[in-house]
């Protein structure tokens, strides 16, 4: 019996208020918008909203693991492009697109696979590392490409199916979407493996004396960040029926705001993909609704960097109360 | 006709954290020239009421006044202007840039010049640090072993014209020759009219350079007494409200048992040749000055750091040990010194804390973990050590001292371990949860699992071990054990150029 209260409270205290909080929020943003916009509460709206951000929340999955482990990328936006002009090349060139999907995002692996190296055996910073990595995958598409987009109109169709399909009335992206959400938030709360992601980004010092090895843990959560930015890359490429080597700049920023929102924090240990999904979803609820109240676009970034300020700032203070409260 | 009024007196000081009262009836007077001793248990309120007198803290109510003028401390800034220095235990130097700089930092960040001072800076901060140790004002502090990262925080203190000084547990990190230099200097400022507050856990220091101390207890004054016409006993028992019959757990009774592990020949930079043998039932302490190597010795044989070579046997197989995942595997644990840097995880729950080096003991198949599991193994160990916890779930964050060691300790105990190594296993701990991490310690040796612990407080080497291995200069320089376990045979060894004495000695 008391077992049974601990493990709630140990979930509710790793993982609830957070999102319990988001969750509320949304709400309340969805209910004054079916107010102030008929056109709000639709299906068409919904499911536009949904496609807006099914395949960034891909990336988000990876950054978020990435971001607890006390890592981060700054190259996910040149990355996932990467991987769209990869596979576009690659298949105007004859190969098969199933083929060549899996090899653009083994190419994305590898580039990943870089970064770790230089991070964990040579010892240098990610921001910088991923910074590099970021301009070099952007100079690789416009290289590749140069510097036009690649149209693939030749895809078949059960390719195209991955980015434009449905099942029934459900699209297919989102499927696939809320199979890597389900999949990896169930990875990272209760598998042994991804414990040890938290462990790392916790204290990588104590993890190390905890007997984790910590540089395998840092470099394969680099690892997959970069393979899941392929994943989105391709998913992409299947939607537009091209390949864009400018695709993807400034996705980052997204990418990260929706972790931070979401409850992860850029010093590691915290962060769960539910919370980092609902980041996601906010900062898409705020667009599509600004879209659809006509605010002028150029607010709308002020609006988003606002609620990244905001969300951040509380944290801070909640985590200073608890500090303070913790004293005793 | 009435005395001047005291220096510094602090009355009836509250202060609450949200529902928390820190501090109920704080009090405190300190004469001008005394060296005055703050003393009671972690959480007793010892730092909130020096924080308040700092200005970090704004007191809910209660009085100070110094020289009897009723004054109102908002700011470190002001307390500095009061005349008020702090020596924080944490050491917060800027590592980057050099001695001097760093002990100069508040003055040039009040100064009026643009420009800063060089070759005179240099030679200010040279004639300040000259009567404490001899560093280098010109180095990054950054490259200052800790103890003398603590004796430049001391100078920076030195260099305020201050009045009132604070010292919160100056000696922790250093050595003993340090220490009594640290001894001599605060000797010296009591002379010339400055009022010392110095908090301490050590009785000898209380007692040895102390003319009055205060005790605290659960955020209350408890006595204020002059060290003469008390003893440590009366201290002690202030501080824990209860009396402490024996401090130390009974010793091993009749010989010791197997031997469990034996290294011979270990060797890496910051230590050479070291052999000695670990028995079932012993607690076996290595005593030494802080940087003679004890740590070292103890992470370079579970390969934390370094590439040590020698060899080692477990249970009389010899083992060869890949890297620290390997030695827990086999059961060799290690406690590390620095609870907050390495010990535990602050942010993560208890529970997870004590599932770290073994999930897969709270884990179902596919590596799924279950939290019942992980919260009952919680429960489990955490019982056994009566950690005290609302909650398995609560962050480790939450805990006073005593008790996150109490779940490093835990750490360790949950991959049933034949050997823990554990190093200064009560630093920061209150005296009720010291004894009872040492009767843990005796209990776990009587059960037949192997114990080290490397210590830099004497009378717990040799009121908890059965036999001491003094370490000097990276060597092993002599065992003693039984009547020969005294302070002053541990300091004759641990003394730099012991060696030839060892060989005499023989």
């Amino acid at each position: 019996m008391t077992t049974t209260t601990q493990d709630r409270s140990l979930l509710a205290r790793l993982f609830g208020a957070r999102e319990t909080g988001l969750v509320l929020i949304i709400l309340v943003l969805f209910l004054i918008m079916s107010f102030a916009s008929p056109h709000f509460l639709t299906w068409t709206n919904m499911r536009a909203m949904t496609m807006a951000f099914s395949v960034e929340a891909i990336v988000v999955v990876g950054m978020t693991i990435l971001l607890i482990s006390g890592g981060i990328d700054l190259s996910v936006g040149s990355v996932t492009a990467l991987a769209m002009v990869v596979a576009g090349l690659l298949f105007l060139n004859g190969v098969n697109p199933w083929v060549a999907a899996l090899m653009a995002i083994a190419v994305c692996a590898g580039i990943g696979a870089v970064i770790g190296f230089f991070v964990t055996y040579v010892g240098l910073h990610h921001f910088i590392v991923t910074l590099a990595a970021m301009v070099i995958a952007r100079g690789l598409c416009l290289l590749g490409t140069g510097g036009r987009p690649l149209g693939l109109f030749e895809l078949p169709a059960g390719f195209k199916w991955i980015g434009i399909g449905s099942v029934g009335v459900i699209p297919v992206a989102i499927i696939i979407f809320v199979i890597v959400v389900a999949v990896f938030d169930f990875l990272l709360r209760r598998t042994t493996a991804f414990r040890l992601v938290y462990y790392t980004g916790s204290n990588e010092k104590a993890a190390a004396y905890s007997g984790i090895r910590t540089k395998r843990v840092i470099f394969l959560t680099t690892v997959l960040c970069s393979t899941l930015c392929g994943v989105a890359g391709i998913i992409y490429m299947a939607r537009f029926g091209s390949a864009q080597p400018t695709f993807g700049v400034g996705m980052e920023l997204n990418v990260i705001a929706a972790a931070v929102i979401g409850g992860a924090s850029l010093s590691g240990g915290k962060g769960t993909i539910f919370g980092a999904i609902l980041g996601a979803i906010l900062l898409s609820v705020v667009s599509s609704s600004l879209a659809l109240l006509n605010v002028s676009v150029y607010w709308q970034d002020i609006i988003r960097g606002s609620i990244l300020l905001a969300a951040v700032t509380l944290d801070h203070y909640l985590v200073k109360r608890q500090a303070a409260g913790g004293r005793a | 006709m009435n005395p001047a009024p005291p220096l510094l007196q602090m009355t009836d000081i509250a202060k609450s954290f949200g529902a928390i009262r820190a501090l109920r009836s704080g009090q405190l007077d300190l004469r001008a020239g005394e060296i005055h001793a703050l003393a009671g248990e972690n959480g007793a309120g010892k730092s909130t009421l020096m924080n308040i007198l700092d200005g970090i803290l704004r007191p809910d109510s209660g009085a100070i006044r110094i020289d009897g003028q009723p004054v109102q401390i908002d700011s470190p800034a002001m307390a500095q202007r009061l005349g008020i220095g702090f020596v924080h235990q944490e050491i917060a130097l800027c590592a980057d840039i050099s001695v001097a700089e760093n002990i100069f930092m508040s003055e040039t960040a009040q100064s009026r010049r643009r420009l800063m001072g060089g070759a005179d800076l240099i030679a200010r901060a040279a004639e300040v640090l000259a009567p404490l140790a001899a560093i280098d004002p010109r180095l990054p502090a950054g490259l200052l072993s800790i103890s003398q990262q603590q004796l430049v925080e001391i100078a920076k203190a030195l260099t305020l014209e201050c009045r009132i000084l604070i010292f919160d547990e100056p000696t922790a990190a250093l050595t003993e020759h340090e220490a009594q230099k640290l001894f001599t200097i605060l000797r010296g400022l009591a002379a010339r009219g400055i009022g010392i507050i110095y908090i301490s856990h050590r009785m000898a220091e209380i007692f040895g350079i102390c003319d009055r101390v205060t005790v605290m207890r659960d955020g209350q004054h408890i006595r204020t007494d002059r060290t003469a016409d008390i003893t440590p006993a009366d201290v002690v028992n202030a501080m824990v409200g209860r009396k402490l019959d024996t401090l130390y757990p009974p010793k091993m009774q009749g010989t010791p048992g197997p031997e469990i592990l034996r290294v011979a020949g270990l060797t890496d930079r910051r230590f050479q040749d070291v052999s000695f043998a670990l028995h079932a039932g012993e607690i076996l302490g290595f005593g030494g000055l802080i940087g003679a190597g004890r740590s070292e010795i103890a992470r370079g044989l579970m390969r934390l750091e370094g590439a040590a070579k020698g060899r080692i046997w477990l249970h009389g197989q010899e083992v060869n040990l890949r890297d620290y995942a390997d030695c827990i595997a086999r059961g060799i644990v290690y406690l590390s010194e620095d609870r907050k840097g390495d010990g535990v995880f602050l942010d993560l729950p208890i529970a997870a804390n004590i599932a770290a080096l073994d999930l897969r003991r709270v884990a179902g198949r596919f590596g799924v973990i279950n939290p019942a599991r992980e919260a009952a193994q919680a429960q489990r160990i955490g019982g056994s050590l009566r950690l005290k916890a609302a909650s398995m779930a609560h962050r480790v964050a939450s805990l006073s001292g005593g008790n996150q060691q109490k779940v490093a300790l835990a750490k360790l105990l949950a991959v049933q371990p034949k050997v823990i190594f554990l190093d200064e296993p009560t630093r920061g701990v209150d005296v009720g949860a010291k004894a009872e991490i040492h009767a843990i310690l005796r209990g776990l040796a009587d059960s037949g699992v192997g114990i080290a612990v490397i210590s830099s407080e004497l009378p717990e080497l040799i009121g908890l071990c059965d036999r001491v291995l003094v370490v000097s200069e990276g060597r092993i320089v002599g065992g003693l054990s039984g009547p020969d376990m005294t302070e002053t045979n541990i300091m004759t060894l641990a003394a730099p150029g012991a060696l030839a004495k060892a060989g005499a000695m023989q």
